[in-house]
């Protein structure tokens, strides 16, 4: 006979506010083989855990039964206290009393009933359990990170320190990513690129760290510890090993009629160009879709110009395959386009233009070498607005529903920037609230207004319209004095929302990390996991996984390398033992099964195996690969002939709960 | 006849339709109305007030709702989906579905060119006339 | 496909020439208006209280009647087009309003939106298609700078109208460069004319009027086109110094086809 032990949590006020937990325990109580049933404030705690250890001795218990929180909270502290009373962890069942009961009902009766029938569910699956035993892998000593911004380049950096290979892909010519793009950087005002620059040297000379630039991530397999990668390094059309970066080609090529992404579209840049002077590496590429050369044969500039022959019009992509033990996201963000605010009028006038352009505008190594000039006139302007909140905290449609977190902070930088240089250059910002938290933040906006006489006006603007010169009108509203206002101003500022990479939602899939609704990558835990992915062996890396700035970036980039390092510092991993099993005596041999694995993990293999009425024949039957298995059940759903199961969630055990709730 | 505010702020609600509690008090449709400049009470405040102020009175005295034009361009730029104009016909329905508050004068029909266009009379008719 | 056709008060009275002209232009580009027989004024204004059902009344029997006759309803004057529009949408998507106008009518099949509603530019641009229409062009409209005015109804709100961007439409200018005719575009060109205020504030129309008229100019354009008889008696009666001429898009349509009495040459 089987020796069940259920213990019911009250989790302080948790549960037992809305759960009656002694009607609980007298309910189960009256179950056949529930040997004990006892009700505790915190099962969790060391009090808690005794009372469990103290039952399975004294009433000889073999399965258990936990009524509490999720099992994403404290299966694990469950099971291993099971195992340290000699009873194998996967005999116990949690029935999820809180997030699935108390927390989303209100009346005692109804939650004390459903609690008693999740208990009975758990019940009944535990009398099916069977000890199952984790297998051990092997873990590849070396990580990768996707994106090389400043948060890729302190998390490869960090690993690289603790003495593990890393390599960093980065999708773009050079490392650096936005944070190269921008002038200066709050609350310090210090100079962006005199901060990043040493950073990207110390990326690209550290012996532990290698870097694929103009490389896109091809293909993964694998699982934690053990992933296998392609990498597609994209045809630079220059030989990196000859190339001396002395950047001729790229002064001398014809075809100039290409906005450079790096400035923002402020000026064009050639075919063949190096995104910015101090890029890492300083090889150039060729943009062969607006190459002379490679649009219509004729050209070759930048063939004849370089002095060390190395332009290489015929090179290709290269697919390069390397194993690592981890996996880094951090692939960044970019603006929101402004299509949806026409309204606004960006792109009808060059004189309104967005925070990174600003950026760019007032760089000394941007197009206008840091003088602030209308793009509309050429012209110095007289007076500013800033417009915060544009396409966030918008749930019409057409924005982003939520806040980007940086932009009040660099709207205060780019007034300071401008009172600073220009003190007769008058500076408005509309904002709907200013939201500065963080150290030393709040008092670095009020320097705009107290120090630099920034005008802070609480309202929007409306419709922003523009004459055939392209000066500008702007409708306003000034909500603290209820005046409605029409200015003049001669460059308007988007604080635009921010958004994911736009290949986010390609990588998670890959990668089967999940995203939210706006592409985020999602953390395993909000509070407790917040730099590692649901998926094992995936890790996030600052803006990819929500709006932050560069502190608190830089912050989650060591948080995530040190679970890097946790990671590849362990020789061996143990395997998760519910993985899908095939009952070769039924299997027929479709491989069905093997069309809906996400892992490949599923392979026919041709095997004598013993048939139901006992005779032996050779055909071919389904075998799973346990390192690969995530354990995810899409097989045991498509068997048709019911051979494929998953251990710890067993056909017979998922209806054994079933049963117990009809 | 004593109702008190609050109970008036649901009627206004009720009879506009558009979910105030979706405002973030930003002010983008008083910033967009066209009008606004000839507004004695801006179009937020209209939102704010069902919201939060429950001065249903200031709504209700105010000249806005007789100059909005229903235009639609404060509920078009609203980032929340408000609608401030489905609030000013709101206002403007609570005066005259009362008895006797028709701000129209049928006879003064006459008065108007022989160009004007009758949807312009039936719109007129339709907003400041039961 | 039978183009059941709506009217609208204004378009069988004071703008005839959009009525006449678009007629014209249907038939030469084989899509023959059909009127709706027993149609009723749209109230020319969306009621917006969710409690107007009886204002909502004409639009929907419009509706139906469009629905037991094919179920496609072409609409031309702008307000016409979004009062019954609008009132469509909340037909499909607003249970009460729903319920409380089925009720009411007694249909023998309720109606729940089905009715597709066109405006005339859409079918123009999506049925006709405006490459087919160029190549029926016989009277380009050469060196005329044409400022589109859309004003507000056509557009707003953009979730419902589902016509063009809201912000920035390109319909009428893209017709404009089917005709021939080069396409101004200006700032205030989705902006309101002061509408209905015509009857009450003539003073607030001239102003607003005037701005208008001063963007367009300002930016080019030599005349106006619009679908809506509002704007056009607005833009023209309440213009200020600057009064560039207005036209129905349909007229400059039957203009560049060749289509005017007597306008061949």
């Amino acid at each position: 006979m089987q020796k069940i032990g259920v213990f019911v949590c009250w989790c302080g006020s948790n549960i037992a506010g809305t759960v009656d937990v002694a009607a609980v325990v007298e309910a189960v109580k009256k179950i056949p083989d529930v040997a004990y049933a006892v009700d505790y404030k915190y099962m969790c705690s060391e009090e808690g855990q005794k009372i469990i250890k103290d039952a399975v001795e004294e009433y000889g218990l073999d399965r258990i039964v936990v009524c509490s929180c999720s099992p994403r909270m404290h299966e694990a502290t469950f099971r291993k206290c099971a195992e340290s009373i000699g009873i194998n962890p996967y005999m116990v069942e949690i029935a999820n009393i809180r997030e699935q009961c108390s927390w989303v009902l209100k009346d005692v009766k109804v939650a004390t009933e459903k609690a008693i029938q999740l208990a009975k569910a758990a019940i009944a699956k535990v009398r099916f359990n069977n000890p199952l035993h984790p297998g051990q892998s092997q873990v590849v000593k070396r990580a990768l990170v996707i994106g090389g911004g400043i948060a890729g380049i302190q998390t490869a950096l960090d690993i690289a320190d603790a003495g593990y290979k890393v390599d960093i892909l980065e999708k773009e010519p050079t490392i650096g990513g936005k944070m190269a793009q921008i002038d200066k950087t709050f609350p310090t005002l210090d100079c962006s690129a005199c901060i990043l620059t040493p950073k990207m040297v110390d990326a690209a000379c550290h012996e532990n760290i290698t870097i694929h630039t103009y490389s896109d991530l091809e293909a993964v397999s694998g699982y934690v510890g053990n992933f296998d990668v392609t990498i597609r390094k994209k045809a630079r059309s220059v030989k990196a090993d000859i190339c001396s970066g002395c950047g001729i080609c790229t002064e001398k090529c014809p075809a100039r009629k290409t906005p450079s992404e790096f400035d923002e579209g402020l000026r064009n840049r050639g075919a063949i160009y190096i995104p910015f002077a101090q890029a890492i590496p300083k090889v150039p590429v060729i943009d062969r879709e607006a190459c002379l050369k490679f649009k219509t044969g004729k050209c070759g500039v930048c063939s004849i110009v370089c002095p060390n022959g190395a332009i290489d019009y015929t090179q290709e992509d290269e697919l390069i395959t390397e194993k690592y033990g981890a996996i880094v996201l951090a692939t960044g963000f970019e603006l929101i386009d402004l299509e949806n605010y026409g309204n606004l009028g960006y792109g009808r006038s060059k004189n309104v233009i967005t925070s990174m352009q600003l950026e760019r505008l007032t760089n000394a190594a941007g197009p206008t070498e840091g003088h602030l000039v209308c793009p509309a006139s050429g012209k110095e302007p007289k007076s500013v607005v800033i417009v915060s909140c544009v396409g966030s905290r918008d749930t019409s449609g057409r924005g982003k529903t939520y806040c980007s977190k940086v932009c009040c902070m660099y709207n205060a930088k780019h007034a300071m920037y401008i009172r600073e240089k220009y003190p007769n250059v008058d500076v408005t910002v509309f904002y709907i609230d200013v939201r500065t938290p963080g150290k030393g933040f709040d008092e670095f906006q009020r320097r705009a207004v107290e120090e630099y006489g920034v005008h802070y006006v609480r309202g929007q603007v409306g419709k922003i319209m523009s004459d055939k010169e392209g000066n500008l009108t702007v409708f306003a509203s000034d909500l603290n004095s209820g005046r409605h206002l029409m200015l003049n101003p001669d460059l308007v500022v988007l604080a635009c929302a921010v958004k994911p990479a736009k290949d986010a939602r390609k990588l998670a899939s890959m990668l089967t990390a999940s995203i939210d609704t706006n592409d985020f990558y999602v953390e395993a835990h909000p509070k407790l996991r917040p730099v590692e992915s649901p998926t094992a062996g995936i890790f996030l890396s600052g803006m990819c996984q929500g709006p932050k700035d560069i502190p608190e970036t830089v912050s989650q980039a060591g948080a995530a390398a040190a679970k890097v390092i946790g990671l590849l510092a362990k020789d061996k991993l143990m395997t998760n033992p519910c993985t899908a099993k095939c009952n070769e005596q039924i299997c027929s041999g479709c491989l069905t099964c093997t069309n809906v694995c996400p892992y490949g993990a599923i392979s026919g293999v041709e095997k004598e195996v013993v048939t139901l009425n006992g005779t032996r024949e050779k055909r071919v039957v389904a075998v799973v690969n346990e390192a690969l298995c995530q354990g995810c059940g899409a097989c045991t759903v498509a068997c048709p002939s019911a051979s494929m199961d998953l251990q710890g969630f067993t056909n017979k055990q998922i209806l054994a709960e079933v049963d117990a709730l009809c | 006849m004593v109702i008190n505010n609050k109970e008036r702020a649901e009627m206004l609600r009720q009879l506009a339709g558009t979910n105030v509690s979706l405002c973030i008090q930003c002010g983008r449709c008083s910033a967009n109305c066209p009008v606004a400049w000839k507004m004695d009470v801006l179009p937020h405040r209209f939102v704010y007030e069902l919201l939060n102020g429950g001065n249903v009175d200031v709504l209700l005295e105010a000249k806005s709702p007789w100059k909005c034009l229903s235009c639609f361009s404060c509920a078009e730029r609203c980032p929340k989906g408000v609608s401030p104009a489905a609030i000013m016909e709101a206002v403007r329905l609570t005066h005259i579905r009362a008895q006797g508050n028709n701000k129209l004068n049928p006879a003064d029909l006459e008065n108007y060119d022989d160009k004007m266009p009758q949807q312009a009379i039936v719109a007129a008719f339709r907003k400041f006339n039961k | 496909m039978i183009y059941n056709y709506y009217p609208g008060c204004t378009l069988s009275t004071k703008a005839k020439e959009l009525d006449v002209a678009a007629r014209k232009c249907a038939e030469a580009l084989g899509f023959p208006l059909v009127e709706l027989p027993n149609w009723q004024c749209c109230g020319a204004v969306y009621p917006m209280a969710p409690d107007a059902i009886a204002e909502r009344l004409s639009a929907v029997r419009a509706l139906v009647a469009a629905r037991d006759n094919g179920g496609v309803l072409v609409t031309l004057c702008s307000a016409c087009h979004h009062v019954i529009k609008r009132v469509n949408d909340d037909m499909a998507n607003v249970k009460e309003i729903q319920q409380k106008v089925n009720n009411y009518l007694g249909l023998e099949v309720p109606y729940t939106g089905e009715t597709k509603v066109l405006h005339y530019l859409e079918v123009l641009r999506d049925v006709v298609g405006f490459e087919n229409l160029k190549a029926k062009v016989v009277k380009p409209l050469q060196g005329r700078n044409i400022g589109a005015y859309y004003g507000c109804l056509l557009l707003r709100p953009g979730q419902v109208m589902s016509f063009d961007d809201v912000e920035r439409p390109e319909i009428l200018e893209n017709f404009i460069k089917v005709i021939g005719a080069t396409p101004v575009i200006y700032d205030m060109r989705n902006e309101c004319c002061a509408g209905y205020m015509a009857v009450t504030d003539k003073n607030l129309c001239k102003e607003m009027v005037s701005e208008i008229q001063d963007n367009a100019a300002d930016a080019g354009a030599g005349e106006f086109i619009t679908a809506c008889p509002l704007c056009a008696y607005n833009l023209l009666e309440n213009a200020g110094a600057t009064k560039l001429p207005v036209s129905y898009f349909t007229e400059v349509l039957a203009e560049a086809l060749g289509l005017n009495e007597g306008g061949a040459d």
